[in-house]
């Protein structure tokens, strides 16, 4: 009893009041499964997490469970609850946000877990480019921002300076990171002149986001399932050719699909390279060069001024079962309060190169003094509150887009090939894309 | 003298066929009702809702062109790795069965890329492969090849088949040895008396008598290029540049598993099954010749 009692004084001491609705739990722990898709050392500070929720209240244990890849994830959390056997909490990349909300009653979406459990868990404290994402129209959230990364570029600074590229001054436009790359390549002696990962993300949707140019009619999707791609309009037709002159000449390598890209940056081989803010981590330890973030280059032809670009990463999501008791939504419901409180949204931005999800995380990051020490580590938030969230700078709400992206892919390395024109590879992608939308629209339409 | 024993009557023999038959209900004959009933249907991922579809996926399948063109694709991958993999075991059991020093290490070194698993054969292979910081491709630019296997539909292909066969030489190798050295040692000294040497008396000796292994893994090569392999593609190409190393495994994962469009995955597998099928009675017909011998 004693023991009880003293763990009781600790948890609320140490800001249980801020986990609420547990205070008056009793018996044995209420056991959360949570299964999630971060790998190596991601995985331990996700662990870190856990355990920290764990040791501030006795009332609920949570058990993170790696399920492998993000796609692996899913399909397990799909299989699990067709058996009657889903986790308590999944973490579901971005893409299959489209697929998560026509799920129906299999989840439980962020509103609904608020209302039913009487924990607030409130989206106003949320960055507006990462709770538009996972929010329904009218601005219900339906999942829960939990690990979110933006495209950015990066720069070499020891091959800018070889260039006689001034290093504290990253290209703005594109019109600049073309002659930049040029004199990378000409004058620099870099093997890469630039680079990119996740080439449909970056190059298309949120080049699409910073411009204000739709990638899918509907507000990209978000207004109905009817949706159709549009990314074959001039603007993104006018990129791809750019990147595809650019091929020609040397001064962009092309380095594989999704993540393939993210090997060459680090290993210093290349003077300009468009990543996921995500890999700070990667660099500050591999990077045997002077680093530098920089926020994503816009064409001034397109839009005078660039606006926000959309989130990457995953959101968390609450599923059903079938024996699943109130007390179990509770606690799922708590966990996910302590989550977004700003000293462990904080703590998990600092120690994994993710972007804060809520304005309290990158508030104390900052009073912490946290980007002064690091230099370029707020790059990716100014750029996610440039301009103004616009309908074509929310995100995209596509039911199979990592099959639209792969599909894009494909038919941007048929045209790096030389085999089709800009023009043709985006019209190609956009009927099959149409395709793999319609499908998806008629199986999930009941 | 063959001796059999007779059981009386039918409860004996049917429990102790039992267990074997619950087996296969279970890991065979189920799951495969499963797909084939989901082949038929048009369902959403999480199982919410289901419509019949009738043939849709089926036809669906067969009028797609990129399906038809990754049929062709996956012919031609197999017989490649099977032809690759074939060839180097049995030259390097040919060697490794002459009287050597140290053939018992070469022997041993030999088996081990069997014991790699294919994903992560296939990332090793990404990192040695690599256009821009891989060994290998350094080693290949020194030679003035411009290796890029990113963007080469040729180069992308030789990288799949050549990390696929790589780890199935081993295999075969082990075959190919056992099959040499069951060959007696009178017929081959026969014919190194009758004057065949070599080339020779590989062509007219050894090959012959090694025909019914060779036909045996033969078929065994093509069900491990066929089915096997997904692990090295996704790990080097992901079925890319365009859709150059796509094969129908690599399709399936795609449709079924991120793409979540479970019809069309099923339709498919019901397909590969057909296709698994005849070549394992191919197997069976060999097999049979062989014993019957």
């Amino acid at each position: 009893m004693n023991r009880r009692e003293l763990l009781a004084g600790t948890a609320a001491s140490a800001g249980l009041a801020l986990v609420p609705g547990l205070a008056l739990a009793q018996g044995a722990p209420v056991q959360i499964t949570f299964w999630h898709a971060m790998a190596g050392p991601l995985g331990d500070e996700l662990k870190r997490l856990c355990d920290a929720f764990n040791a501030v209240q006795k009332a609920v244990v949570v058990e993170p469970v790696f399920k492998g890849t993000y796609p692996e994830t899913m399909t397990a959390a799909i299989a699990a609850f067709r058996a009657g056997k889903a986790p308590h909490l999944v973490q579901m990349y971005e893409v299959g946000t489209g697929s998560m909300l026509a799920a129906g009653a299999a989840v439980k979406q962020v509103w609904q877990l608020a209302e039913e459990t009487g924990v607030r868990l409130d989206p106003a404290i949320y960055m507006p480019a990462v709770r538009s994402y996972y929010s329904l129209p009218d601005g219900r959230m339906a999942s829960m921002p939990f690990n979110s990364s933006t495209p950015i570029m990066w720069c070499n600074k020891d091959l800018f300076e070889r260039a006689g590229l001034d290093p504290e001054r990253p290209p703005e436009t594109w019109e600049q990171v073309m002659t930049a790359a040029e004199a990378l390549r000409s004058k620099g002696g870099a093997k890469v002149g630039m680079t990119t990962a996740w080439p449909t993300w970056v190059h298309l949707e949120c080049f699409g986001a910073i411009h204000d140019v739709p990638f899918a009619t509907r507000a990209n999707g978000f207004e109905g399932l009817d949706a159709e791609l549009v990314f074959n309009s001039p603007p993104m037709r006018s990129h791809i050719t750019r990147l595809l002159e650019m091929a020609k000449a040397g001064t962009f390598t092309y380095a594989g699909r999704g993540a393939a890209g993210d090997s060459l940056y680090p290993a210093g081989e290349t003077g300009i390279s468009f990543n996921s803010s995500g890999i700070r981590a990667a660099v500050v330890r591999d990077a045997r060069f002077r680093p530098m973030a920089a926020q994503l280059p816009y064409d001034p032809a397109v839009r005078a001024t660039p606006n926000n670009s959309i989130i990457g990463g995953a959101s968390l999501w609450t599923m059903t079962a079938p024996d699943r008791s109130a007390a179990e939504y509770k606690a799922v419901a708590s966990f996910l309060a302590f989550l977004a409180r700003p000293d462990t949204d904080a703590s998990w931005h600092q120690r994994t190169g993710y972007v804060p999800v809520t304005l309290g995380g990158a508030g104390l990051s900052l009073a912490q003094g946290y980007y002064a020490r690091n230099p370029g580590a707020d790059i990716p938030i100014r750029q996610l509150n440039r301009g103004e969230v616009t309908v074509n700078s929310k995100g995209l709400r596509l039911g199979r887009l990592t099959e639209i992206r792969a599909i894009v892919e494909e038919e941007f390395e048929t045209a790096l090939q030389g085999k089709q024109n800009a023009g043709a590879a985006l019209d190609t992608a956009v009927a099959r894309g149409n395709k793999v939308l319609r499908e998806f629209e008629k199986s999930v339409s009941r | 003298m063959e001796r059999r024993t007779i059981f009386p009557g039918w409860a004996t023999p049917a429990l102790l066929l039992v267990p074997q038959m619950a087996l296969t209900v279970l890991l065979f004959l189920w799951p495969t009702a499963v797909a084939v009933r989901a082949s038929v249907m048009r369902a959403d991922p999480f199982g919410l809702s289901e419509t019949f579809a009738g043939l849709d996926n089926f036809t669906a399948l067969f009028t797609d062109p990129l399906y038809l063109a990754a049929i062709g694709r996956t012919l031609v991958f197999c017989g490649a790795v099977t032809g690759l993999a074939l060839g180097l075991a049995v030259l390097l059991a040919v060697f490794a069965d002459a009287d050597i020093r140290g053939r018992g290490a070469y022997r041993a070194a030999l088996v081990w890329p069997y014991a790699v698993a294919p994903a992560a054969a296939g990332v090793i292979w990404a990192l040695l492969l690599h256009p821009q910081i891989g060994g290998v491709a350094g080693l290949l630019k020194h030679l003035g090849i411009a290796w890029n296997y990113k963007l080469n539909d040729t180069q992308a292909m030789i990288a799949v088949v050549g990390a696929s066969a790589w780890r199935q030489v081993s295999y075969n190798f082990i075959f190919v040895l056992a099959g040499l050295q069951s060959i007696p040692r009178t017929i081959i000294d026969a014919a190194r008396m009758d004057g065949a040497r070599g080339w020779r008396r590989f062509r007219t000796i050894l090959l012959p008598m090694l025909a019914p292994t060779l036909a045996f893994l033969v078929v065994v090569n093509l069900v491990y290029s066929a089915f096997e392999t997904f692990g090295t593609i996704e790990a080097l190409t992901q079925g890319g540049p365009g859709r150059a190393t796509q094969t129908l495994m690599v399709k399936v994962y795609r449709d079924g598993v991120v793409n979540l469009d479970l019809g069309a995955s099923a339709a498919q597998s019901v397909v590969l099954m057909a296709l698994v099928m005849g070549l394992t009675a191919l197997q069976f017909h060999f097999l049979r010749r062989r014993g019957g011998r």
